[in-house]
């Protein structure tokens, strides 16, 4: 017991603070590629804007590619990638790079969906204004989507803690890993359920303040 | 010049690897200050030909010319330029429902390059126009239909435009609400002199509101011609059904069967209000020698003149009937034999 709480004491904070690091970086990263490469996705797909069927296809089929890697995988595949753009991989922030790329297609599909759930209608009546594309972007698509980005962030971000426990047992550090050298490898069962009970808080919170969110901005 | 001209329009859908005719060389054109409908049933492709107008929908054939700008040559700016003096209503509204209606307005305004130091008086202006003054910081979810299809007007009208395109304007009102709507229209192309094009399956619309009346069937228009016209004496078989149906002189099989007990023929007939029919049925009587029954008669106002809606059971000898059927075809704009087996 005793223990477990001299663990915590020097280790907590730190695990703490690199999975937000990991999380928050690779989250910025995927939320603001993701939404532009699913508003590019929806931009050549609808009918209303400019179709362009083939340039579609090969997007699609570049972001499914990256999707169809388990993360594992992906992670040690980019290893070298990560070390030519952080220096260390093995560091939170050579972390952030694989998990930026599997978050980007993530995001993206999640934001493509968003977009595309938005009333034909609507866009058709913004169009009929003689309205360009950005000017929709900001004042139609963006608010008409926000409650479903929300939710896709709430999403990402989950799925993003997640994943970076996963780059912690490779080296970047954080609470995963702080749950497995401990936890697991020394035995201190003390350590783990404390990891598993403050995920399990974060996720709780993080789902929570995203339906708040995305109802506050939710009208109809 | 027309103020909005078709010229042979064709529209063709490709899906999944089927072809869909939706319009078929339909050419049209419309008068500045006029209101025009185009009627036909769901599926007629009405709205898809609307939508040339604005060129929301490009045609695959054909030349849409609007105050003389031939959009079917005009790049996507000329496109959008034009765009802006063409206001459009929707069947289901269609207002950004997480904005306000001032910001709903203000986008419209903006599109339309509207200086926005200008705007909030303009929105406060237009909202006052359709009764909405007080419900600026509003959401669409927050007004009933009728009130949503007002805000849809007053974007419409957000930027002076020249031409209002309405797609069932008021279909998804109920009776009372899409009479308001049409009278707001109806002050609206009188007060400033918007051409209206409105496309419509509701008669009650054409008959209070279209100065001329086009009827699209399957893609292509049977029939053009003034309202009053369309009513009294529609020459194609989906105007003589449109019409039929609005003004129903079907009589319930039961009466239709006591009616009909002696031999005779039923005959439904309209006619325009500036004859008196009275004296023909007299006349025809009198020559033909028959007994002409009134089952029942109303008249019905369109465009402020009458069209006269009767139906009369002929009895005599069967010469004699198709005799006076013969007379009332020459003389009645409308005659149509209603089968006692239907």
């Amino acid at each position: 017991m005793n223990e477990t709480i001299t663990i915590l004491q020097q280790n907590l904070g730190t695990a703490l603070w690199d999975t937000a690091k990991m999380v928050f970086i690779s989250g910025f990263i995927g939320i603001i590629f993701g939404t532009l490469i699913g508003l590019f996705l929806y931009y050549f797909s609808n009918p209303l804007f400019s179709p362009r069927p083939v340039l579609n296809s090969i997007c699609g089929f570049i972001i499914n590619a990256i999707r169809s890697l388990p993360f594992l995988i992906l992670m040690v595949v980019l290893i070298p990638f990560a070390k030519l753009v952080a220096g260390d991989p093995y560091t939170p922030l050579g972390g952030a790079v694989s998990l930026s790329v599997a978050a980007i297609p993530f995001f993206a599909r999640l934001a493509e969906g968003a977009f595309a759930e938005i009333d034909a209608g609507v866009v058709e009546a913004a169009r009929s204004t003689g309205a360009g594309f950005f000017l929709i972007f900001q004042e139609v698509l963006f608010p008409e989507a926000l409650p479903a980005l929300i939710r896709g962030v709430v999403l990402t971000l989950i799925s993003l803690l997640g994943y970076s426990a996963m780059v912690g047992t490779i080296g970047a550090g954080g609470i995963g890993d702080l749950a497995i050298q401990y936890g697991y490898n020394r035995y201190n069962t003390g350590v783990l359920i404390s990891v598993i009970v403050i995920l399990i808080v974060i996720v709780q919170i993080v789902q929570w303040c995203g339906d708040r969110l995305a109802e506050h901005y939710t009208r109809s | 010049m027309s103020q909005i001209e078709l010229k042979n329009i064709d529209v063709t859908f490709k899906q999944k690897g089927r072809t869909v005719q939706a319009v078929k060389d339909v050419s049209l054109s419309v008068e500045k200050g006029e209101i025009f409908g185009i009627v036909g049933l769901s599926g007629a492709g009405k709205s898809t030909l609307v939508r040339t107008i604005n060129y929301l929908q490009a045609p695959s054939n054909g030349q849409v010319v609007v105050d003389g700008t031939d959009l079917t040559r005009a790049n996507a700016k000329t496109i959008a330029k034009v765009r802006r003096k063409i206001g459009f209503i929707f069947q289901n509204f269609n207002l950004i429902n997480n904005r306000t209606l001032a910001q709903n307005l203000a986008f419209a305004l903006t599109a339309g390059g509207y200086p926005e130091k200008q705007q909030p008086a303009r929105i406060t202006e237009l909202l006052d126009l359709v009764g909405l003054a007080d419900r600026q910081d509003n959401y669409p979810s927050q007004l009933s239909g009728g009130q949503k299809q007002r805000v849809g007007i007053a974007r419409a009208l957000a930027n002076d435009p020249d031409i209002l395109l309405c797609d069932e304007a008021t279909s998804a009102l109920d009776v009372e609400t899409a009479e308001e709507i049409i009278e707001i229209l109806k002050g609206i192309n009188q007060r400033l002199n918007i051409t209206i094009v409105f496309i419509t399956h509701q008669l009650e619309v054409a008959r209070s509101l279209f100065d001329r009346v086009a009827v699209m069937e399957n893609g292509q228009l049977v029939e053009q011609s003034s309202t009053y016209d369309l009513f009294a004496a529609p020459q194609s078989d989906m105007g003589q059904r449109l019409v039929s149906r609005f003004l129903d002189t079907t009589l319930p099989a039961k009466v239709q069967a006591q009616v009909t007990q002696t031999d005779g023929q039923l005959l439904a007939l309209r006619y325009r209000g500036s004859d008196s029919l009275n004296p023909i049925i007299t006349k025809i009587a009198k020559e033909t020698g028959i007994d002409i029954n009134i089952i029942q008669g109303r008249v019905e106002f369109i465009q402020e003149r009458a069209i006269g809606v009767l139906v009369v059971y002929l009895t005599g000898t069967a010469v004699a009937i198709s005799r006076a059927v013969q007379v009332f075809k020459q003389r009645v704009d409308y005659v149509k034999e209603v089968t006692t087996h239907e």
